[in-house]
């Protein structure tokens, strides 16, 4: 069982040292998505403005997978315009249901290479997704709501 | 290491030979090393055999069918009830109904009881109490039944060390309490818990006492006369029996008074298109075409562990898990979640790694050919009283050997060295 390809050293490191972590003002949007069977958890929060996504932050418990999945996510997507946002997780869609059939593009998916090991074992396609999910149910949420709200 | 623990069950050899799937190789030809059987046991070849003997020899439908075939799948499936009832020392054995799960026996327990008229109807007012280590099956039912009838749900806290707190038994279990139900062995911390105690309380106010043997059939004696239940629930892929088999056992006068639970044939005595009259207990509870080669495997699984004696497989179970508990407290940076003194659990052992996540754990024991669970074992609730999302819990049963559990500690150091945590 190849268990570096699933355990790359950049997935380690941004499980360590997560980028964007914690949750932030301003945001228009709020989601809780949660991995049933495992327990794991985010909150997220999209801030949007003209198009662009200008923040994602986000408190998550899980595993490193999920984790470090969160982080490369929140980088990937942070000040791009939300259809390339959208587009980056369908390529990472593609690539985590691909069971490793896939070379990922890394202009596209930048980081986010380092999970092509994680398609390969398919009980844990669920934890680097769960962070992509809340992203895209936050953005289209967002959407549909004007102006950013401030933390109660 | 020492591989001569005292209480290890006799010619464990013999008995690991009776379980084809502990010969399996593992990616890498790894040897299995199985440690997940709280989450489901394998089996022994005289349970494959008898079912497959069954699907082969005897297939036929049940109770109607008038022909030889039928009438023999009528007395595997009937003789089946006779087995079970003498397992669990019932007083009857039109005591005992089979269902898909322990599950769906939990559920037939609340769902009836929301259902009944009479003084066994819980209603608004009324109250049901539960535990905080209960596993979600023991739980959601129980909230449903209580949402949907005004009823109030409480349930008993834990202390730190895993035990139930008992110190407001008698603020909990009160004149309005209609209802205890409790785990008899705790899924997660493996804590057994004093159900015969608890169930003599709950009688002096009447209430009557469901108690959740998943976990406890498995592994301890089983006598609902003497452990004072009204009711208890548990599934046959637990016990060395297959799935889509579970067990109800309700004292009878109780089954009697109880409306049914799933409506279609095999339930009724007559049906008018007007309206229907039911079936005595136990076929009251046991619509549609029941689950017949599953009873024969369960049947044989627990005359399997009959044979061994539960007693001697309690030890066994003992034994492993103190050598385990040892084992883990001599790891720095290793948490057991749960009871240390073995006298007081079962064979299931959670525990949390500083530094690494349970699947990281679990995915790292895998790749050495070792199978544990992780994550929050349908018992959420119990993990956030002591603040973990989730943990690692591996469990043994009457085939684990030492080296086994020598292998699960060479392997949790080996997940702390990858991880880069120790």
């Amino acid at each position: 069982m190849d268990l570096d390809s699933l355990y790359q050293e950049i997935i380690l490191d941004h499980y360590r040292n997560p980028h964007h972590a914690g949750l932030r003002d301003p945001f228009e949007s709020e989601v809780h998505h949660v991995n049933p069977t495992c327990g794991d958890e985010i909150t997220l929060r999209v801030h949007l403005d003209d198009g662009v996504v200008r923040d994602v932050s986000y408190d998550a418990e899980g595993c490193s997978i999920s984790q470090a999945a969160a982080s490369v996510m929140a980088d990937l997507v942070i000040d791009k315009p939300l259809t390339d946002a959208l587009a980056k997780h369908e390529a990472f869609l593609e690539l985590m249901q691909s069971r490793g059939t896939i070379e990922p593009d890394e202009d596209v998916l930048e980081d986010g290479i380092a999970f092509a090991g994680v398609s390969k074992f398919p009980a844990r396609v669920k934890c680097a997704l769960l962070s992509w999910m809340a992203f895209k149910d936050a953005a289209s949420t967002a959407l549909a709501t004007d102006a950013p709200k401030e933390d109660a | 290491m020492t591989h001569d623990l005292d209480g290890l069950l006799p010619g464990l050899d013999v008995i690991r030979k009776d379980f084809p799937i502990l010969e399996r190789r593992l990616a890498d030809d790894l040897p299995l090393v199985y440690l997940d059987s709280a989450n489901t046991s394998q089996k022994p070849q005289v349970v494959i055999d008898s079912m497959v003997d069954h699907l082969e020899r005897h297939n036929a439908n049940v109770a109607r069918a008038m022909h030889q075939l039928g009438a023999e799948a009528n007395e595997a499936f009937e003789s089946a009830r006779d087995t079970v009832a003498r397992f669990v020392n019932a007083p009857s054995r039109d005591e005992v109904i089979f269902t898909k799960n322990a599950s769906e026996a939990l559920n037939l327990v609340a769902n009836t009881l929301a259902w009944a008229d009479g003084p066994l109807g819980v209603g608004e007012g009324d109250r049901v109490v539960i535990t905080e280590m209960e596993h979600h099956s023991n739980i959601v039912p129980w909230q449903l039944l209580t949402q949907r009838k005004g009823a109030e749900l409480r349930w008993f806290g834990l202390t730190d060390d895993g035990h139930l707190d008992l110190s407001n038994i008698d603020e909990l279990i009160t004149e309005r309490t209609k209802v205890v139900a409790l785990t008899w062995v705790s899924n997660m911390l493996g804590t057994i818990n004093p159900v015969a105690e608890i169930a003599r309380r709950a009688h002096e106010v009447g209430a009557l006492v469901v108690v959740d043997a998943s976990q406890a059939a498995p592994q301890l004696r089983v006598d609902v006369q003497a452990v004072g239940a009204d009711f208890l629930a548990f599934t046959g892929h637990k016990v060395t029996g297959p799935t889509g088999i579970g067990v109800l056992w309700g004292r009878h006068e109780l089954l009697a008074q109880l409306p049914p639970f799933l409506g279609g044939g095999e339930m009724i005595e007559t049906v008018a298109m007007e309206r229907s009259t039911y079936a005595a207990p136990p076929h009251r509870f046991e619509a549609g075409t029941p689950p017949i080669a599953e009873a024969v495997g369960l049947a044989t699984a627990l005359d399997y562990l009959a044979e061994i004696g539960l007693d001697a497989i309690h030890r066994h179970e003992q034994a492993l898990t103190g050598h385990l508990l040892g084992g883990l407290a001599d790891i720095p940076g290793v948490t057991v979640l749960g009871p240390l003194d073995t006298t007081e659990r079962g064979g299931a052992v959670a525990f949390e790694i500083e530094g690494v996540h349970p699947h990281d754990v679990a995915q790292l024991l895998d790749s050495r050919g070792i199978a544990v669970r992780a994550g929050h074992h349908c018992a959420k609730p119990a993990h956030k009283r002591f603040g973990v999302q989730s943990s690692t819990r591996a469990s043994s049963y009457l085939y684990t050997t030492p080296s086994e559990v020598d292998a699960l500690l060479e392997g949790i150091i080996a997940t702390q060295d990858y991880f880069k945590v120790r």
